[in-house]
C-alpha cells in the first residue's frame, strides 16, 4: 500500500446497460466528483448522471451576434465612409449587397466559437489524466465502459466506494494514483 | 406474410454479405451494420488499415499514393510554370476570359458539397445511415475545396497579389468591394473550407483517441495523442461535444446551400445572356449535391471493397446515395429544361440565341455530353436492379462526374464565346490546361489516399452509437426489449430496444423509436 492518498477509483463495465445501472446507483449514493467514460455517448446517461445542460449554445449565440453585427457595420463603414465609391450604380449603403459576406461571417464566428468552446469548456487538450495510467482504461475508446470516483469527493471511502462499484456490476475495480 | 425479411439469410463471408440486397423490412429499419459485430470488432475492422506498419502498406495503396503523388508533384511544377509565365499559358482569349480555371473551380467546390450534406443535413434529419460514410465524405469535401481554392487563387494573374482579396488594413485605406459577387465568393469559400475542417476534426477526435490507445508504436502514440487532445470519452465531455457537433451541423447545413448559391452569383449577378438567370442558385446547389454524391460513390465503392468495410458500407448505403443522385439529377434536368423554356418565353433574342447556340453551335459536343451524362444517367436509378448493382453504379457515378464537369464548361465557355459584338467572337481551345485539371486530381487523390492510410475512414464512435448494443436497454440478441424499469427515468427519449428477427447475421431490426 502506498502512503499517498489515491486519486480515485476506476471501475470497468462491459456494456451500456450495466453502466447506466451503475451510474444510477453512484448518483443515488450522493457522489459528486465522479464521471463515466464510454466509447460513444450512451443514450440517456446524462439524465441518469444528472449532468447539467451545456452552456455552449449561449456562448455561440453571443459571439455569433457580435461577429454578425461587427461585419455589417464594418462593411457599411468600409464602403460608405472610409473609402466611399459608387460601384455598379449602387448606393453607398447598399445593405442587400452586404448580405452574403454578413451571413458568411455570422456562420464563421459561430462555428469557431462552437469549436473552440467545446474544447475549452471540456478542459481539453489535457495531455495527462490519472486514468491514462491504467492499462484497462485503454479500451475506453474501444468497447469498455468506466466509472471513476475521485477521492476528493466528500463521500469517498476507499472500502465503501469499492464495494459499491463492485456490487453495481463492475468487472474490474482499480485504484488510480494521483 | 410468410415472406418476412427473416427469411433471407446473410452469408457469413464478410466479403459477400455487404452486397446482399435485403427485402424491405416489414416494419422499422434495416440494421446498419451487417454481420455479427460487437464494438471491438468494429474498431478492429476500421483500424486495420491505419495500424498496418508503414512498410506493410498494401501494395495497391502504395501504388495509388505514388501515382497520386506524381500527379500532385506535377501540379506543383505546373503552378511554378504558371507563376513564372502568367495565365498566358492558357487558351483564354478575349471574349472567353474565364475558362478551365473557373470550370475546375466550380467543379471541385461542387464535389465538396455532398460531404457537408451528408455530415450536416443528414445529421440534422437523423439519417443514421450517414454514420458509415460521413467521415470520408467530409474528407472528400476538404480535399475538393483545397483543389477548388487552388484553382481560383491561381486564376487571378498576379498570384502574389491575392492577399488583396481579404480586408487587410493597408496604407492606401482601400477595402475590397463588398458589393461584388467575387468578394462574396472569397468569404463563402474560405468560410466553407474552415468550417468543414473544424467539423471534420471535431468528429475525428474520439477516433484519434482510439488509435492512440491501441498503438504501441512511439511515433503513432505521439501523433495520435497530439491530435486526440487527451480525449478520454468522459460523459461530461460527450455532452458538450455532441452539442458542439449539433451546432456545427446546424450552421453547416445552410452554409452548404449558401456557398454554391454564392458561386452561382459569380455568374448570375452579371448581365451576360446564359448567366443572368434567377434559377442559378437552386440549380447550382442541386448540381453540386448531384456531382458530390457521384464522387462519394466513386470513392466509396473501391474503398469498401479494398479496405474490407462492406459490413458498414452496405448495399443499402449505396442504394440510398443513388436515390439522392436520382432526386438531384432530376432537379438538374428540370433546371436545364426550365432555362430553355425561359429563354424562349422571355422573348429576349440574345437569351434565345445563346441557348440555341449551346445546342447547335461550335460547342454542341460539350452540350450533348452534358445532357447525356446528367439527364439520362440518373434516370436509370429509377430501377432497383440498377440502384443495387455495384458495378453499374460505379460506372454511372463516373459518367455523372464527367457530365458535371461539362456542365460547368458549357455554362462558362459557351456563354462567353459569342459576345454581343460578332467581330469579337472567338473559339476557345485549351493549351496546357489539361495538366491543370490532372494536377488537381493528383492533389485530391494524394491527400485522400494519405487520409485513408493514416486516419480512420469510418466514424467509429458514431457507428458504435447506432448499433443495437449501444442501446442502454439492450440485453443481448434474442432477448425481448428489457429495461422497462428505466422507462420512467427518461421515458420521453426512449428508443424501443431492438428485437432481432431470428436468423444468423441478424437480418432485421425493428426500431420503434421513429414511428
Amino acid at each position: 500500500m502506498s502512503s499517498t492518498k489515491p486519486w480515485g477509483l476506476l471501475a470497468q463495465y462491459e456494456n451500456p446497460a450495466t453502466l447506466t445501472h451503475a451510474c444510477s446507483r453512484v448518483k443515488a449514493a450522493g457522489y459528486e466528483k465522479w464521471d463515466a467514460c464510454a466509447p460513444f455517448p450512451v443514450h440517456g446517461l446524462d439524465k441518469v448522471m444528472g449532468i447539467p445542460a451545456t452552456k455552449l449554445p449561449w456562448a455561440v449565440l453571443v459571439v455569433g451576434i457580435t461577429g454578425s453585427t461587427f461585419m455589417l457595420f464594418f462593411q457599411a463603414w468600409a464602403m460608405g465612409w472610409a473609402y466611399p465609391m459608387i460601384v455598379g450604380g449602387k448606393p453607398l449603403l447598399s445593405i442587400p449587397a452586404f448580405v452574403p459576406v454578413w451571413y458568411e461571417v455570422t456562420v464563421l464566428s459561430s462555428c469557431l466559437t462552437a469549436f473552440l468552446g467545446n474544447w475549452i469548456m471540456n478542459g481539453l487538450p489535457q495531455p495527462y489524466h490519472p486514468a491514462f495510467a491504467s492499462k484497462a482504461f485503454e479500451r475506453v475508446t474501444d468497447d469498455k465502459f468506466f466509472i471513476m470516483i475521485e477521492s476528493e469527493d466528500p463521500r469517498f471511502d476507499s472500502e465503501k466506494t469499492k464495494t459499491l462499484l463492485q456490487e453495481s456490476g463492475a468487472t474490474l475495480v482499480e485504484e488510480l494514483e494521483g | 406474410m410468410s415472406t418476412s425479411t427473416a427469411a433471407v439469410t446473410l452469408p457469413n463471408d464478410p466479403k459477400l454479405r455487404g452486397d446482399v440486397v435485403l427485402p424491405e423490412p416489414l416494419e422499422g429499419r434495416e440494421l446498419l451494420v451487417r454481420g455479427d459485430h460487437d464494438f471491438h470488432s468494429v474498431t478492429e475492422m476500421v483500424c486495420a488499415v491505419n495500424e498496418a506498419p508503414i512498410l506493410k502498406t498494401p501494395n495497391g495503396l502504395k501504388f495509388g499514393i505514388a501515382l497520386a503523388a506524381a500527379g500532385a508533384a506535377m501540379f506543383g511544377g505546373y503552378v511554378g510554370y504558371l507563376f513564372w509565365e502568367g495565365p498566358g499559358i492558357w487558351g483564354n482569349n478575349n471574349p472567353v476570359g474565364w475558362a478551365w480555371d473557373i470550370v475546375n473551380f466550380v467543379f471541385w467546390v461542387g464535389i465538396g458539397h455532398a460531404g457537408t450534406l451528408i455530415s450536416a443535413v443528414l445529421y440534422l434529419f437523423r439519417q443514421k445511415w450517414r454514420t458509415s460514410i460521413n467521415r470520408f465524405a467530409e474528407a472528400m469535401t476538404i480535399f475538393a475545396v483545397a483543389c477548388a481554392g487552388s484553382c481560383v487563387a491561381l486564376h487571378t494573374g498576379r498570384i502574389w497579389m491575392d492577399y488583396y482579396l481579404f480586408p487587410i488594413p493597408n496604407q492606401m485605406g482601400l477595402w475590397p468591394n463588398f458589393r461584388s459577387p467575387l468578394e462574396w465568393d472569397v468569404f463563402a469559400v474560405n468560410t466553407y473550407a474552415l468550417v468543414s475542417i473544424l467539423f471534420w476534426y471535431t468528429g475525428l477526435v474520439p477516433d484519434f483517441a482510439t488509435l492512440r490507445d491501441r498503438t504501441a508504436v512511439k511515433w503513432r502514440r505521439f501523433f495520435y495523442g497530439f491530435l486526440s487532445l487527451g480525449w478520454r470519452g468522459s460523459m461530461r465531455h460527450w455532452m458538450t461535444y455532441e452539442k458542439a457537433y449539433q451546432i456545427l451541423a446546424a450552421f453547416s447545413a445552410p452554409l452548404v446551400l449558401s456557398v454554391h448559391t454564392i458561386v452561382s452569383f459569380d455568374f448570375a449577378v452579371s448581365q451576360l445572356p446564359g448567366w443572368h438567370t434567377t434559377i442559378f442558385p437552386p440549380y447550382f446547389v442541386a448540381g453540386a449535391i448531384f456531382s458530390g454524391f457521384a464522387m462519394v460513390l466513386t470513392l466509396a465503392i473501391p474503398a469498401r471493397e479494398w479496405l474490407g468495410l462492406k459490413d458498414v458500407i452496405t448495399i443499402r448505403h449505396i442504394e440510398n446515395m443513388n436515390k439522392v443522385i436520382l432526386l438531384t439529377g432530376s432537379l438538374v434536368g428540370y433546371a436545364y429544361g426550365m432555362e430553355f423554356f425561359m429563354a424562349a418565353y422571355s422573348g429576349n433574342q440574345y437569351e434565345g440565341f445563346t441557348f440555341l447556340n449551346r445546342m447547335g453551335g461550335p460547342y454542341w459536343w460539350a452540350y450533348w455530353i452534358m445532357m447525356s451524362c446528367n439527364v439520362i444517367t440518373p434516370q436509370l436509378f429509377w430501377f432497383k436492379k440498377i440502384r443495387t448493382n455495384i458495378k453499374i453504379t460505379f460506372i454511372l457515378s463516373i459518367f455523372v462526374n464527367i457530365g458535371m464537369w461539362f456542365e460547368r464548361f458549357v455554362i462558362t465557355v459557351t456563354s462567353l464565346h459569342r459576345d454581343a459584338l460578332p467581330s469579337s467572337w472567338d473559339y476557345f481551345v485549351p493549351v496546357t490546361e489539361v495538366f491543370f485539371l490532372l494536377g488537381t486530381f493528383g492533389l485530391f487523390f494524394f491527400l485522400f489516399l494519405l487520409f485513408v492510410r493514416f486516419f480512420p475512414v469510418i466514424a467509429m464512435s458514431e457507428v458504435k452509437a447506432v448499433m443495437p448494443q449501444a442501446n442502454p436497454h439492450w440485453e443481448g440478441y434474442g432477448h425481448a426489449a428489457g429495461g422497462h424499469d428505466h422507462a420512467g427515468e427518461h421515458g420521453h427519449d426512449h428508443h424501443a430496444a431492438p428485437a432481432v428477427g431470428g436468423v444468423a447475421g441478424a437480418a432485421v431490426v425493428t426500431t420503434g423509436g421513429h414511428s
